[in-house]
């Protein structure tokens, strides 16, 4: 039982960005001396292999499978065949929409120990543990794996940074035995846009959650994002009632705001998917009535007070 | 035909909430219990099935916990479940998602629905584990992050998109029975009507103990589980740095924010 094995995650011929910060969290969770391995799954992994070979990675396996793009079972059935060859201690994966489908079955099937959403992970006397988030993010939770020889983690994104120098790691190609999966993955179908706005490319954006409390209350924050000269958005509540369009809705399932600069929210508290989305942001301003909303947890300023008072003083000063 | 739909009773925290004297999890005196807010979209997806179905359906909620979650399962009553049943036993305290999904296969095994669904996470602990477990327990195929579905009780397959991140979609065939997991937003969970609550409330409430599921405490709990908590603490408090004063001197100070924004990016 040793090394820590990364499973990297990859969409369409590019590689999801989280894979490469797990060669970060891995630093925290191997013992002294053993290696760190990364795990390419898809048709052609070996196109793969430049942008794995960075700094902490000692070792990359390829695992050609007939399956092109993202299938549970393909992935649960490689990794099996992986964890029972190499053993090793530590399985990290990304917290992701993929992970989502398949790293619990693993860990059942298996009987690993198992946690995901991790932030943290790290040696106590030898012990791993490993801290998540509980309570919609108000607690932090510690948790370990007494009697469990390996342990399989989500760990979120953006909780580590990826290393940035490149190194020359041993490639192997890993022969995993064919699975016949019960489903098959047809088209990506892009999110319709809805409506004329381009949060893409969006660098100032104001956006409103569900502290405005009723869809009546939207007109007067897009008319207060005109004349401040904000692309409006919204966070996913009010995108699912259909207040606004979907096009709008910014968050990790939302489109990615990859421009933007200047990020004011109006009553989002700030669930996880939420600011996992947004935390490339250099200026996030959080206007919220309850104090203890997770979103002041990444944002540079806060509010805390009644988003209309303040949007009313606001439409005033411009 | 029958959809088995696994619930979750979740807990949000009093504003000034205190910890258990073991430090472990919050004293349940400052939780705020309701429904976790996936489930009622996954309810309401099979009972929006159930009700476009040509033959007829049952739409069975299960959770796993004491008699106060009796709670949620009466909501989900009110809400078109044609029953309820909920699984306990002092040994499932402290159970994790694994132990939890291990109690739900059981349920499933049990109950021989065509499809399950559960949640795509839980609002409190927020593993998005529970559904995909229970899949691996009952070896069926099975899908996250569910937010458009087309299935027909008794079909062989269902066809269903998942929602990636950054506004892209994903079509995929599965084969059923399966275990799908439901995003928000897939349908718009209706309100329980003031007719249908009082009917609710009159209907029974199927109690399962371990042993009627042919489990044992071992399965369960601590012993069960796959993680267990060492600790809970209060997080290092946000780095916001607060802007003080009332309404007028905030808006003053966000709106020199905005416009030294917009002088740095003309």
């Amino acid at each position: 039982m040793s090394g820590v094995l990364i499973i990297a995650e990859q969409r369409r011929g590019e590689l999801r960005p989280q894979s490469v910060e797990l060669i970060t969290a891995a630093r925290g969770v191997r013992r002294e001396g053993d290696a760190v391995s990364i795990a390419i799954i898809g048709a052609a992994p070996d196109a793969f292999i430049p942008s794995l070979s960075l700094a902490g990675v000692d070792e990359i396996i390829t695992i050609k499978v007939a399956a092109v793009e993202f299938d549970p079972e393909t992935v649960e059935g490689a990794v099996a065949a992986l964890i029972a060859e190499r053993k090793p201690d530590v399985v990290l994966v990304p917290h992701s929409v993929d992970s989502f489908g398949y790293a619990a079955a693993l860990a059942a099937k298996l009987g690993l120990g198992f946690a995901t959403d991790v932030f943290r992970a790290q040696r106590i006397d030898g012990e791993l543990v490993a801290t998540r988030g509980g309570y919609g993010q108000k607690v932090a939770v510690e948790v370990d794996f007494p009697g469990r020889s390996t342990v399989l983690l989500a760990v979120r994104g953006n909780a580590f940074k990826a290393p940035e120098q490149t190194a020359a790691p041993r490639i192997t190609a890993f022969e995993a035995p064919a699975t016949a999966s019960r489903s098959q993955a047809r088209e990506f179908i892009e999110l319709p846009a809805g409506d004329d706005v381009d949060m893409t490319g969006a660098e100032f954006i104001l956006t409103i959650g569900r502290g405005i409390g009723e869809e009546a209350k939207v007109g007067q924050f897009r008319e207060l994002a005109d004349a401040i000269g904000a692309t409006l958005g919204c966070s996913r509540p009010i995108a699912d009632a259909g207040w606004l369009p979907k096009s709008r809705q910014v968050g990790q399932s939302g489109k990615t705001a990859s421009a933007c600069k200047l990020y004011i929210a109006m009553g989002v508290s700030g669930a996880i998917q939420h600011l996992a989305g947004m935390k490339h942001v250099s200026t996030i301003v959080a206007v919220n009535s309850d104090a203890n909303a997770s979103i002041f947890g990444v944002a540079k300023y806060g509010i805390v007070g009644d988003i209309f008072e303040v949007a009313n003083e606001l439409r005033r000063l411009f | 035909m029958k959809i088995l739909v696994a619930v979750k009773q979740v807990a949000a925290l009093d504003e000034d909430f205190e910890f258990r004297g073991d430090g472990r999890d919050v004293d349940p005196d400052f939780f705020i219990r309701d429904l976790n807010e996936w489930d009622d979209f996954s309810l309401e997806e099979a009972v929006k099935i159930k009700e476009a179905s040509s033959t007829p359906v049952d739409v069975v909620a299960v959770s796993v916990g004491p008699d106060d979650v009796d709670e949620v399962l009466r909501k989900c009553l009110a809400k078109g479940a044609d029953r309820a049943v909920r699984v306990w036993d002092d040994a499932i305290e402290g159970s994790d998602p694994i132990a939890i999904a291990r109690v739900l296969a059981a349920v499933a095994k049990h109950e021989a629905p065509d499809m399950v669904f559960a949640g795509v996470q839980s609002s409190d602990q927020s593993f998005a584990s529970t559904g995909i477990a229970t899949a691996a327990f009952l070896d069926w195929p099975h899908a996250a992050v569910v937010s458009e579905l087309n299935y027909a009780p008794g079909a062989k397959t269902a066809v269903f998109r998942r929602e990636l991140e950054g506004g892209l979609l994903h079509e995929v065939e599965i084969q059923c029975p399966a275990v799908l997991t439901i995003q928000l937003g897939i349908n718009r969970p209706r309100y329980a009507s003031l007719r249908s609550i009082k009917q609710a409330a009159a209907k029974p409430i199927e109690v399962l103990s371990l042993a009627d599921l042919s489990l044992s405490a071992a399965d369960v709990g601590e012993a069960g589980s796959a993680s267990r908590v060492r600790r809970m603490y209060m997080p290092d408090k946000g780095r916001a740095q607060l802007i003080e004063g009332d309404a007028a001197a905030q808006a003053e100070r966000l709106a020199a924010i905005i416009r030294e924004f917009k002088g740095d990016s003309a």
